[in-house]
């Protein structure tokens, strides 16, 4: 493969493709300095800011039988979760920091979470964010002291005598070792070390002394009057949590099927330096396994992908963002709205025929300011607010309202480039013979570009 | 049509109807083979409908004491027997029940309940433990344990514009049809067809592979789909209301022979945690009258008796109401059925105990993973073991 190729496939995983214009950039770039643009790029992480006020202090100190408030609330919480994921969306679809902005995705999903408060939603997007290249251990200790992990994993309810296993149980299943590898009784015996953790009302955390139980735990065979960060540490010490971190790492970076020579030296290197992950990263993105093949254009984009690609690579312009909140969740994957603590499992999983149809067809309607008639599911936490609307409208057509730049986009276009040069900028995956009939037929680079982000090709990265 | 309007228009609505030669021929099944195919229809009240002023424990005075101002009068209720009642919105069901094509099952839920309504219903949904987190779906995997005789997409069928999770298996997946005509049409895109065409043949096992199978399956199983419903022209009168039309695909769809074992259907709005009476009760009409319609019409037609109805919603509330005359969300639900052939007509188990609580929420005395169990075992004909992982030993209502 060519260094270019190779650039291609760096960006198509590590952020969300190459661009036109950026074939100029690289076309006489060696990898190895394209790789250091890449990091560069993501050296500072820009949080979002857009949340400033915490609606459910003020909704908790308002009376409760006042229904219009509490109405009122529910609909001004509701828009800041609205504004807050389309913020998110415009972020990763304009920023440099591509790379930075898909490892915010990946533990986004790693640390699955659903806030019904979204200035600790925010937080925890930008804790996640701020750690996206860092260290593990850091952002493991700050994702489970964030009030949004405190609260959603009942953490608020773990009291000496009165544990709540739920946050040590996720701990260990989701976000450290993984199943197969912990007993029921190492999740009894941690639930008591997070005794006490907790938020207070400005959102910050604390450990409330009395109510921590003090007393010996017995954890994976060690006894000691463990305290919450002891046992972290201790999962740490444990390797199984490198290679389950460079397991779930590998399926989102290079195959959905891990190979476990590459996964266990992923593991080394990763444990080696004690969880830091800019250079586990920089590790994958130099072995010759990276760029192999097998592992390149063969990717199933998710929906997160697939839209902030589009919208990278042709500049779009949303006149109605709602759009874009009604194509996550016609395809499955709202932010901020995992469907559990488990995360979206990816993959395959984002494909069934309904939501192939729509995906195929989103590219060439927002390319084309097309008609939109699907619609997606409300999400359950959605109901109470359905509950209040009587009148609820019938599902219609709606024009997307999308501009793309095309001028911007065919300017771009280095002098002497080809279509098939073009095409394999647009596509991933390898180019077959009807995808070349494609590119031999279609008239223009216009329609020529319409014609190839509707094929299943365009799916994969 | 040719291809570059579709590109500049992108409205997807072609009028193209071509039938592809390397579609198989669309084949009337025979009516013999028709006969005893059963259908389950399952309906999903989402928001966590409370089931206590749905089918409601009149007999019992603390539902009085602890709903003051939602309670439903024992003279505005529909009596069933002594004890429980329907809601009055539900009076189109009283005639189902009489000819005993109704069943209710009292206080399902599964051992500690989760009161987040997309972790209860992702529960429902996976047929998971609450400490479980599966990414396949039970009639997903019911499609994976009987893939070799239900290949085809349409074994499962929602009628909605995207696929629930309880439609994903690891292999196989139902199709999400909210109209069978837009469904075609989309699919019958000029320019999806030439790709379709082209790869009809040499598939990889990889992604792109799958995605190519995926789809030409799709668009065959729109195809079939189509042509099959078309040939039955409805003729029972349905409510005006999206989900009676829902219900109404569904009849269109089993009238006219398809081969669908499993249909799924949502209804939304049952998050009442004010003002509930109207709230509910508008969601209740709506759901009874359409269901009442769907049933009769099923039986007009003579296929109440392979069809089987069940009604589940994640959660439901608790017993006591909250100060905005609502209610907070809560554990044990009922189920509903209906069908013409039931074992156990009218109330199938003893109504709730409003007496014995936990922490002010009904104690489940049926697993929800016992009804599927049943409706695997008895009606889907399919080991249970094989959907639900663990063997659970069922109910008797068909």
């Amino acid at each position: 493969m060519s260094d270019l190729g190779k650039i291609k496939h760096l960006y198509a995983r590590a952020g969300f493709g190459l661009n036109v214009d950026d074939l100029a950039t690289f076309q006489k770039t060696s990898l190895k300095h394209a790789t250091e643009q890449l990091f560069k790029s993501s050296a500072t992480a820009q949080p979002l800011m857009l949340i400033t006020e915490n609606l459910s202090f003020k909704m908790a100190s308002a009376d409760k039988t006042d229904t219009l408030t509490r109405k009122m609330f529910m609909k001004q919480q509701r828009e800041q979760e609205k504004d807050l994921n389309i913020a998110w969306l415009n972020q990763m679809s304009t920023t440099p920091a591509q790379l930075r902005e898909k490892m915010t995705l990946f533990w986004h999903n790693h640390f699955a979470c659903r806030s019904q408060n979204p200035y600790y939603a925010q937080q925890l997007n930008n804790i996640q964010r701020s750690n996206a290249l860092g260290n593990f251990k850091t952002l493991l200790m700050e994702v489970s002291q964030s009030p949004a992990m405190l609260q959603f994993l009942n953490n608020q309810q773990n009291k000496k005598g009165h544990p709540n296993e739920n946050f040590a149980r996720e701990l260990m299943e989701l976000f450290t070792i993984g199943r197969g590898n912990y007993s029921e009784q190492d999740i009894k015996e941690s639930a008591r070390s997070f005794t006490g953790w907790g938020f207070n009302n400005k959102g910050e955390f604390v450990t409330r002394e009395q109510q921590h139980d003090e007393g010996t735990k017995t954890f994976m065979g060690q006894t000691g009057a463990f305290k919450g960060e002891d046992i972290i540490n201790m999962l740490l010490q444990n390797k199984k949590t490198a290679s389950f971190i460079c397991t779930k790492l590998y399926r989102y970076l290079v195959n959905d099927v891990p190979d476990s020579r590459h996964v266990s030296a992923m593991a080394d290197v990763f444990y080696k330096s004690n969880y830091e992950i800019t250079p586990l990263l920089k590790f994958v993105f130099a072995t010759d396994w990276f760029y192999a093949p097998v592992n390149t254009g063969n990717l199933i984009k998710s929906p997160i992908d697939l839209i902030v690609g589009l919208n990278r690579q042709f500049y779009i312009n949303y006149n109605n963002p709602d759009v874009m909140m009604q194509f996550q969740r016609a395809l499955g994957q709202v932010l901020f709205y995992p469907p559990n603590v488990a995360g979206w499992p990816g993959g395959k999983s984002w494909i069934d025929s309904s939501s192939l149809m729509t995906r195929l067809k989103i590219p060439s309607t927002v390319l084309n300011n097309g008609i939109i008639d699907f619609h997606g599911k409300a999400d359950p936490e959605d109901e109470a607010l359905l509950a209040t609307m009587p009148n609820r409208k019938q599902q219609t057509q709606t024009p997307a309202q999308t501009t793309p730049d095309w001028n911007k986009f065919l300017n771009d276009i280095p002098k002497g480039t080809t279509k098939d040069q073009v095409a394999s900028v647009i596509l991933a995956a390898p180019i077959d013979n009807s995808i070349k009939a494609v590119i031999a037929q279609s008239s223009n680079i216009r329609s020529m570009v319409v014609e190839l982000v509707s094929t299943p090709e365009y799916q994969l990265c | 049509m040719k291809r570059r309007d579709f590109l500049k228009n992108s409205a997807l609505a072609s009028g193209a109807f071509l039938i592809p030669s390397f579609l198989k021929p669309f084949e009337a099944m025979a009516s013999n083979e028709l006969s005893g195919f059963k259908n389950l229809v399952i309906i999903q009240l989402s928001g966590g409908n409370d089931g206590l002023n749905t089918i409601v424990p009149y007999g019992n005075d603390i539902y009085y004491q602890k709903r003051n101002t939602i309670a439903i009068k024992p003279t505005d209720l529909v009596k069933l027997n002594d004890m429980q009642a329907l809601n009055p919105n539900l009076s189109a069901l009283k005639e189902l029940y009489d000819q005993g094509w109704m069943s209710i099952i009292n206080s399902v839920g599964y051992p500690n309940p989760d009161r987040s309504h997309f972790r209860s219903m992702d529960i429902w949904q996976t047929a998971s433990a609450s400490d479980q987190f599966l990414t396949t779906g039970w009639i997903g995997r019911y499609l994976d344990a009987n893939c070799t005789v239900n290949k085809d997409p349409y074994t499962a069928v929602e009628v909605d514009d995207t696929l629930s999770l309880a439609m994903k298996g690891n292999k196989m997946k139902g199709i999400a049809v909210q109209n069978p005509g837009k469904l075609y049409n989309n699919t019958r895109e000029p320019f999806f067809k030439e790709l379709v065409s082209e790869h009809d043949q040499h598939l990889n096992e990889d992604n792109l592979g799958y995605l190519y199978k995926t789809m030409i399956e799709t668009y065959s199983s729109a195809d079939y789909i189509q042509q099959t419903s078309k040939t039955y022209k409805t003729v029972a009168q349905y409510p005006q209301t999206g989900f009676a039309n829902q219900l109404k695909n569904v009849a269109k769809f089993i009238n006219s022979g398809l081969k669908t074992r499993v249909y799924y259907v949502s209804l939304s709005g049952f998050d009442t945690h004010t003002t509930q009476l109207n709230q509910q009760g508008r969601q209740l009409r709506i759901y009874g009258d359409a269901v009442a319609a769907f049933v009769k019409d099923l039986k007009q037609t003579g296929k109440l008796d392979d069809t089987l109805v069940t009604t589940f919603s994640e959660f439901g509330r608790r017993v006591e109401q909250n100060a905005s005359d609502g209610t907070d969300h809560g554990t044990a639900n009922n189920v509903m059925l209906f069908g013409g052939r039931l074992k156990k007509q009218g109330i199938y188990n003893n109504a709730p105990d409003l007496g014995q609580l936990d922490n002010g929420d009904l104690k489940y005395e049926v697993d929800f993973r016992d009804v599927y169990a049943t409706l695997l075992d008895k009606w889907l004909n399919v080991n249970n073991k094989s959907v639900l992982g663990t063997s659970f030993r069922g109910l008797d209502f068909v």
